[in-house]
């Protein structure tokens, strides 16, 4: 082969390639909206926060309210039920960790920490989904008090901290915050 | 698909493990890359190709717009515009898909066009034509159920006004009027079942295409020449010459496809249909979509009774029968030459047509009075001759000019005549692996 | 090149755009093309005009017409901050509800509210309007579109001419005038030649001269007020209009450059081949 014809078999091995890279990224770039799509679009962001009125709830009441598509229960506790969750160590629990968006990730599930914290400590405001599958659990029952979940059998005490059954995590707690005494905004 | 024997060897042990299980790469192999191809096939003939993308354009959009959209009455307008507004690029997708059908179209009636041309239909490719028919009949089902989905003025009241042809066949007419709408008017069973339909046919589309494109391997593409392949240098491979050809062909076609879509969204499509369904009020003036005019023409030209026929009657017939005709046009063509190129008659007659066919989809956006009825009459004299008189007397009175002997020997003198002949033997050298 | 491809090319602009268009005979006079910044390949809103035109709309329009799908949160493309966007929003009462005792009740707006209709329903604002209920106006600008006439339409094609909605609401709005000696004035009807479906229309004419009043000194004329609420509709109407260019442009470029690749490649391939 002379030198003439590889220069020539080079710049047609160029141009190939040249071709089939700029193939290749124009079609990545074609890939992209239709993945973009599914991400939640701009009307279910904006209603990522929500504001709820407490002031009618009186200790050994609970509210739910919807968030994201998923119910959030807010609870005023009572003295009786502070006490008990208190009462129990932390190292005796399934899952140590707070679970509290509103605190670091290595909060442990004092129930100081699972509460809307020093002042309120008997609201508590959690994601009513149960953290083995999702299914929603039912208020004030199950063997410590708190919630149960009726689809495999998790029971949550007093400040919904897993204590028995296939749940592998305390209830989670969402950002919120208290706007004003009476009002939560929750996202 | 390919007639003749396999070239197919594969290299690998993995791959004779494959082939002697599945022949998935066999196929694949002899169908898109060793399958011969004429060598003068010119960008005309891309078109099958634009087709199959523009085909999976559609699906891809369109199952993308089916997460998003509501097939409700009550839901429908407003889903759309959740597409426009908040969806993740949803104007984008939704934009590609209602123009897409546009270049849908603008592509298969060149496609068609160019195969009445060069004379694709003749014998023994007389199921490829009829298969191609039956797409472009799926295709015209699927567009209409299509624009009906957003809900919009236009959606709502084509889908009265189409549905209503079906009210011109005498006795059974109004049920099967209300068996398609589930109803006494278009309303949301309507809906339902066209969103179902509009989903289902473009994989029925699909299904045919294979068809369409296996008749295809089974007698070989036509050619400019309309001589049918005799020797090896004749053809050249499917890859790398033809794929890259209509590659190129493909982005030259996305360049205008997209040149509608992000400048000028909305000019292939009507602005009433901006303006939520109203089954109270019609729009001053109806109007199919651009592709479907020359048949609206066709309906609207028949404004008298013949013997026992009503008009409303008579349009309908004359409409579907301006489509049915081009299932019968391999046997209507009693010419012994293929391509056009060699009858000079028959194409002044095509080039007629085709002009004839442009006014009457022009004339099909005009309102059916004054001077623009006596012309969609003429129009369509004209359209129904072409293929009942024109093509039957033409091939048996029409002097042909000469035939070269072969594709070969007509590629040479074209090329002998612009001065840039190459030695035969090189023409020869792409086709050795046959 | 052959005959049949030359041929079809030549047709080819004329098959594309026989498209659907509108009858004759309305509006009398066709509306008067204006200079937008929104128009061509490299077209923007402009903020300010934007603001304005919001201004006239709630001012001027919304007392009979909604514009149900806009929701307040998107103005912030108009240049508005959030503060100053839920500010805006807390402006209006929204309906919501049901409450913990079962009613409906109102509250201010916020951000991710759609602005409310003036009306009810469709029958509230025919029955409060002499009959005719004042159109929405979030797509009206897409809405209306006054038949082009052939040429005219193929050469849209090439100018890239999409404004005929905002250029229809502007010459619409500037164009009420006394009818002609003779012409027989339906009670309750307004002259108008610009009109699309007729010679008049229910509406009357309504912003004049110095009616509102601008912050950033434009002027106060209803000539810039026509201009300013037409491309206010048409951002309600194409709120993506700026990235769908955006994108085209970038598009064009990589398929010019793709193509152009392509068609280097299909040289070379067929570089020994007669064809």
């Amino acid at each position: 082969m002379s030198a003439n014809e590889s220069t020539e078999h080079n710049r047609r091995d160029f141009l190939y390639i040249a071709t089939a890279m700029t193939g290749v990224v124009g079609a990545g770039a074609v890939v992209w909206p239709f993945i973009d799509q599914m991400r939640p679009d701009a009307s279910t962001l904006a209603l990522a926060t929500v504001e709820v009125d407490v002031s009618a709830i009186e200790p050994g009441m609970s509210v739910t309210a919807k968030w994201r598509g998923k119910p959030i229960f807010i609870r005023n506790r009572t003295d009786a039920e502070i006490e008990e969750a208190k009462s129990v160590s932390v190292d005796q629990l399934p899952d140590q960790l707070a679970r509290n968006e509103n605190l670091g990730a290595d909060a442990p599930a004092s129930d100081l920490e699972r509460s809307a914290g020093e002042g309120k400590e008997n609201w508590i405001v959690m994601i009513g989904s149960c953290t083995h599958l999702g299914c929603v659990p039912l208020g004030q029952a199950g063997d410590f008090g708190g919630w149960f979940c009726p689809c495999h059998g998790s029971h949550y005490d007093t400040a919904g901290r897993i204590r028995s059954g296939p749940a592998p995590e305390n209830l989670h707690i969402p950002n919120y915050e208290f706007i004003s005494d009476t009002v939560i905004r929750i996202g | 698909m390919s007639g003749g024997h396999s070239t197919y060897s594969p290299k690998t042990g993995i791959g004779r493990w494959f082939d002697a299980r599945l022949p998935l790469p066999r196929l694949v192999h002899d169908s898109f890359v060793s399958y011969p191809v004429p060598r003068n096939l010119n960008y005309a003939y891309t078109f099958g190709g634009i087709l199959s993308l523009m085909l999976v354009v559609q699906i891809v959009t369109g199952i993308v717009l089916a997460m998003h959209y509501a097939a409700s009455t009550e839901l429908a307008f407003d889903s759309v515009e959740k597409i426009m507004r908040d969806v993740n690029s949803g104007w984008l997708i939704r934009y590609l898909h209602a123009n897409g059908a546009s270049m849908f179209f603008i592509a298969v009636y060149i496609h068609i066009f160019r195969g009445l041309y060069y004379g694709s239909y003749k014998a023994p490719r007389e199921l490829l034509w009829i298969l191609g028919v039956i797409i472009y009949l799926l295709m015209m089902a699927t567009a209409f159920m299509g624009y009906v989905l957003p809900w919009g003025q236009m959606s709502f009241w084509g889908a009265t006004v189409i549905t209503g042809f079906f009210t011109a066949i005498p006795l059974v007419g109004e049920w099967i009027q209300t068996l398609l709408l589930g109803g006494f008017a278009v309303d949301n069973p309507t809906l339902n079942r066209f969103f179902s339909l509009h989903y289902l046919l473009p994989f029925m589309i699909a299904g045919v295409v294979v068809l369409h494109v296996w008749a295809l391997h089974v007698t070989g593409q036509t050619n400019p020449t309309g001589i049918e392949v005799k020797s090896k240098t004749d053809t050249v491979a499917f890859t790398p010459y033809a794929t890259i050809k209509d590659g190129f062909a493909m982005i030259v076609f996305l360049a205008m496809f997209a040149y509608f879509v992000f400048y000028i969204p909305n000019y292939l499509g009507h602005a009433d249909n901006y303006i939520p369904a109203d089954p109270l009020k019609t729009p001053a003036h109806i109007v199919p979509e651009w592709y479907f005019l020359p048949f609206y023409a066709i309906l609207r030209a028949i404004t008298f009774n013949i013997g026992p026929i009503d008009s409303k009657l008579g349009g309908v017939l004359a409409m579907f029968g301006a489509i049915a005709v081009l299932f019968f046009v391999p046997w209507l063509d009693t010419s012994k030459v293929r391509s056009a190129v060699y009858r000079p008659w028959y194409k002044l007659f095509f080039w007629l047509f085709l002009v004839n066919a442009v006014f009457l989809g022009w004339l099909g956006s005009r309102p059916a009075e004054g001077w623009y009825i006596p012309a969609m009459q003429v129009s369509t004299l004209f359209y129904f001759a072409f293929f009942l008189v024109v093509m039957p007397i033409l091939g048996l009175i029409e002097t042909p000019r000469r035939l070269p002997n072969s594709i070969t020997e007509a590629v040479l003198e074209k090329n002998k005549g612009s001065g840039t002949a190459h030695p035969t033997g090189a023409t020869a050298s792409p086709e050795t692996k046959g | 090149m052959n005959s049949f491809i030359k041929g079809f090319a030549a047709l080819g602009i004329a098959l594309g755009a026989a498209h659907a268009v509108q009858a004759a005979e309305y509006p009398l006079v066709k509306p008067v093309e204006q200079d937008w910044s929104f128009a061509g390949p490299f077209g923007t809103y402009e903020r300010s005009q934007l603001q304005r035109g919001l201004k006239v709309y709630r001012e001027g329009c919304a007392a009979c017409h909604g514009l149900e799908r806009v929701s307040f949160r998107t103005l912030e493309a108009l240049g508005y901050s959030e503060a100053q966007v839920r500010a805006l929003a807390a402006e209006y009462e929204v309906e919501d509800g049901p409450d913990s005792s079962g009613e409906m009740f109102t509250r201010p707006a916020i951000p991710s509210d759609h602005f409310p209709s003036p009306f009810p329903n469709a029958a509230a604002a025919a029955a409060a309007n002499n009959g005719a209920a004042p159109p929405d106006l979030s797509l009206i600008a897409k809405a209306r579109a006054v038949e082009r006439g052939f040429p005219t339409f193929v050469f849209d094609i090439f100018t890239q001419y999409a404004e005929s909605g905002p250029d229809y609401i502007y010459s619409l709005l500037t164009g009420y005038q006394d009818a002609p000696e003779g012409y027989n004035q339906q009670p309750g009807t307004y002259y108008n030649p610009h009109f699309i479906a007729g010679t008049s229309l229910s509406m009357p004419d309504p912003i004049s001269d110095g009616q509102i009043t601008y912050d950033d000194g434009a002027p106060e004329t209803q000539d810039q007020y026509a201009h300013d609420v037409a491309a206010f509709l048409m951002w309600t109407a194409e709120p993506h209009l700026e990235a769908r260019k955006r994108m085209g442009f970038n598009v064009m470029i990589f398929l010019v450059l793709f193509g152009g690749l392509v068609y280097l490649t299909k040289r070379k391939v067929w570089g020994g081949v007669d064809h």
